[in-house]
């Protein structure tokens, strides 16, 4: 066969699935690419549907990610609105929900993940319930708001999305509160610090946080809803917002028959137990090779580097995943920069600039080993934290901590004292 | 409304028209090689790097603080470079020419 009449399909056209199509064509690949999602919106940035999208002005629709023109110019087949029932992966095809079949050379999950609902009584009764992954997400929430933005919302965890989506309703002229299970908001992800930071930043704003509430039931009664938590106290909500983290789609990797751990395994190259069968993105579960150790991550970073690794891998090339991890979060004026993975932290060193505004940084380690970095309003931290981690040096902590040493790498490289 | 000259690693030259947004959502609308956006253009990955032509430097204007330092991991970088999801497109920057940043 020439090369020309490969296929390869890619189930899943968000960020991930994208940008492995545009990559392929990047890297000489001149077979068909046929791109299939569930979605029917012209593919779009997710990140902003919690953070811009309801506030801009200007913008009533999403951000695409690539123009349809773009998709035309590089003979990239896009197929909205299908979604794929079945992979068979030794007849190397894939099959519609239509039942129609479509054969593959290559196949390419980027299947991402969908909202956790969680199984709460009285919660699927209720009219104004959205979870936050989409733009129909959003609308729903758009059109709930109507007229009148001024109404009580509740949101169900106190996660990113949960609380960028809380800043921009309170924006709006919502009235929100947040309810989180844990002892303190975004526990999973930082430390004490930060998660204190963002509390009084949401309270300052007219956010109420409020952390240890499990919600056990939602009330409705004369269609007002009431969300009850295990505590008894209970909250009134026009509206309720659910962000209590994501389900990885790993049903057609399962029917396939690939091995799946905490999401789709692949190797370094992106590949799965499957020779012909790549998978990239929120889906996957990958080593990362600068922390050593298997992963599974839920940012735009790891779906295009994925995405390049995959597109290059399929041509022919020789290349590995080997990223160092970042994220970013936007709430009301401060920006939150992340870089590295933060996991299995002992110490930290907390760096404050002289500033009016809040901007500052937190500094995780292992021991003398630096893991990762929170900046707030701080693009040189996130920038210095990305070079340490990146090149493995020692960083001097006393020097770090200290504000008067002027923020450059070559100020805060450890030296010991027999050097 | 603003004429834009995009100069590609390929030595493509594309010259397109904005009326708003930013230079970055431009460049991706018209599959401007080069400029990726990854963030969607809230200063967060600096895949929309560009060099301003210097004598269009007056009418960009220089890089913000959090431009400078995001710049910084790019080894590219220069007194010229900008992220383009940082210029709003206005009749302020009519005939400007940009490299994008290998
Ligand atoms: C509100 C929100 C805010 C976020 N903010 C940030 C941020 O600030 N920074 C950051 O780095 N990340 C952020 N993220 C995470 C980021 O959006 C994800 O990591 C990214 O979208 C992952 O891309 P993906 O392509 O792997 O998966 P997804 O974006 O989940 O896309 C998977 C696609 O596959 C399709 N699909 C699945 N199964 C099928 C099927 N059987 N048939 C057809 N189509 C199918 C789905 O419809 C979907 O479009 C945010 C996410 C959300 C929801
Ligand atoms: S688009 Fe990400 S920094 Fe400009």
């Amino acid at each position: 066969m020439s090369d020309s009449q490969q296929k390869c399909v890619v189930i899943g056209a968000s960020h991930a699935g994208v940008n492995l199509a545009f990559a392929l064509r990047k890297e000489g690949w001149e077979g068909q690419i046929i791109l299939y999602d569930a979605d029917p919106e012209l593919p779009y940035h997710r990140p902003p549907l919690s953070k811009t999208y309801l506030t801009n002005e200007e913008g009533m629709s999403a951000t695409p990610l690539k123009s349809l023109e773009s998709y035309e110019r590089d003979n990239i087949l896009l197929k909205l609105g299908v979604k794929v029932a079945l992979v068979n992966a030794e007849e190397k095809e894939i099959v519609l929900e239509d039942s129609s079949v479509q054969a593959y050379d290559k196949l390419v999950l980027a299947t991402g993940a969908r909202p956790i609902v969680p199984p709460i009584p009285g919660l699927a009764n209720v009219k104004n319930v959205f979870p936050l992954r989409t733009v129909a997400d959003v609308e729903g929430i758009r059109n709930a708001l109507g007229d009148n933005p001024n109404k009580s919302v509740v949101v169900i965890g106190g996660g990113y999305i949960g609380l960028e989506i809380a800043a921009s309703l309170n924006k709006l002229g919502s009235k929100v509160t947040v309810l989180e299970r844990e002892e303190r908001i975004l526990a999973r992800v930082t430390a004490p610090e930060m998660s204190d930071f963002f509390h009084q930043l949401h309270v300052e704003n007219d956010v109420e946080v409020l952390t240890g509430k499990n919600v056990t039931s939602v009330a409705t009664e004369n269609a007002k809803n009431n969300v009850v938590c295990s505590d008894g106290s209970t909250y009134p909500a026009d509206i309720i917002i659910i962000g209590v983290g994501i389900h990885i789609n790993t049903e057609l990797a399962e029917q396939a028959g690939l091995t799946i751990e905490n999401g789709i395994k692949v190797d370094a190259t992106a590949r799965t137990s499957d020779k012909d069968i790549y998978a990239i993105g929120d889906c996957t579960f990958h080593h990362n090779p600068h922390y050593d150790r298997y992963v599974r991550l839920e940012s735009v970073q790891n779906a295009v580097d994925q995405a390049k690794v995959a597109a290059a891998t399929i041509c022919g090339k020789q290349v590995i995943y080997d990223a160092i991890p970042w994220f970013w979060s936007d709430q009301y004026d401060v920006k939150l920069q992340i870089v590295g993975l933060s996991e299995s932290y002992d110490n930290i060193v907390i760096r404050k600039e002289k500033k009016d505004q809040p901007c500052f940084s937190i500094w995780y380690f292992s021991g003398d080993e630096l893991l990762s970095v929170d900046a707030i309003n701080n693009a040189k931290a996130y920038v210095v934290g990305t070079k340490f981690i990146k090149t493995n040096q020692s960083i001097d902590k006393v020097k770090l901590a200290d504000n008067a040493v002027e923020f450059k790498p070559n100020n805060l490289i450890f030296k010991s004292n027999n050097d | 409304m603003a004429k834009i000259t995009f100069i590609t690693s390929d030595d493509e030259t594309i010259v397109v028209e904005g009326t708003s947004g930013s230079v970055m959502e431009l460049a991706v609308e018209h599959n401007v090689k080069g400029i990726d956006g990854d963030c969607g253009g809230v200063c967060s990955c600096a895949t929309c790097h560009v060099h301003v032509k210097p004598e269009d430097m007056t009418k960009t204007g220089p890089a913000s603080e959090i431009e400078t330092d995001m710049l910084e991991l790019d080894d590219n970088a220069d007194e010229y470079s900008r992220l383009c999801c940082q210029i709003e497109i206005s009749d302020a920057i009519d005939g400007v020419e940009l490299t994008v940043a290998k």
